[in-house]
């Protein structure tokens, strides 16, 4: 994955988060931070949020926080609040430490990054990895690592 | 053979679910073209899928539609993914 995808900035480790909407919020506004998304794109991830559920944590413990492609986003971008402390969302995999936010300017042109990040994700011992990991340069490297 | 995978919004889950879905099938020597939708997108089709892909919670506002509705729980899992398709297609 080029390391590109997550700007500087675009990765915070936290102690613990007051709430999983919390931790969403935190990790959405780092993609403010690196100016992939204006404050609007917070509010609407909430909203997608409150609106279907925790749908998008989709693997134990990992979260990959979106929400439609809208006027709010600048560019195409991804970022990762790490807890030290997991928090529940009321997902079946449930509890989550790894909350990534993504966003996109369109249905295209993030679909590259996205494709390199589902086939990093794939790779077996990678989640546990970033799970156990609790230093930025490790999470870092991880995310940075490519197929031999 | 249509397989839908389905997000909320289109553009995150539904687009990693299909990449897996696909390799999966290819594992399985199956043979389907697997398109990534939106909910409203899968409510509001002409064309149903056979199989429909998507995580539990999306799975709950999918009822009434007249495909095969499929959660899955860890949609980087390809032995996850291998196994429900192979249940339902092979």
């Amino acid at each position: 994955m080029k390391t590109s995808f997550f700007a500087p900035g675009a990765v915070e480790i936290q102690d613990d988060a007051a709430s999983f909407q919390a931790a969403v919020a935190t990790a959405t506004e780092l993609l403010v931070t690196t100016g992939s998304a204006l404050p609007g794109y917070v509010t609407e991830v909430q909203l997608a949020l409150e609106d279907l559920g925790p749908y998008f944590v989709v693997a134990p413990g990992l979260a990959i926080a979106h929400a439609k492609p809208s006027e709010q986003v600048l560019a195409p971008g991804m970022a990762l609040l790490k807890l030290r402390t997991p928090i529940n969302s009321g997902s079946h995999n449930d509890p989550v430490s790894l909350v990534f936010a993504l966003c996109s300017t369109d249905a295209s042109s993030h679909l590259d990054m996205l494709s390199e990040f589902g086939e990093l994700m794939s790779r077996d011992g990678v989640i546990n990895s970033l799970l156990n990991a609790s230093a930025e340069s490790v999470i870092r490297q991880i995310l940075s690592s490519r197929q031999v | 053979m249509l397989v839908y995978a389905v997000c909320g919004a289109g553009i995150g889950t539904s687009v990693l679910l299909k990449a897996n879905a696909e390799r999966a099938l290819s594992m399985l020597g199956i043979e389907a073209e697997v398109q990534a939708v939106s909910i409203e997108d899968a409510r509001g089709t002409h064309r149903m899928a056979q199989v429909v892909l998507a995580t539990p919670e999306i799975v709950d506002q999918l009822t009434g539609i007249p495909a095969e509705v499929i959660a899955i729980q860890n949609i980087f899992d390809l032995a996850e993914l291998g196994e429900k398709l192979k249940e339902s297609l092979g």
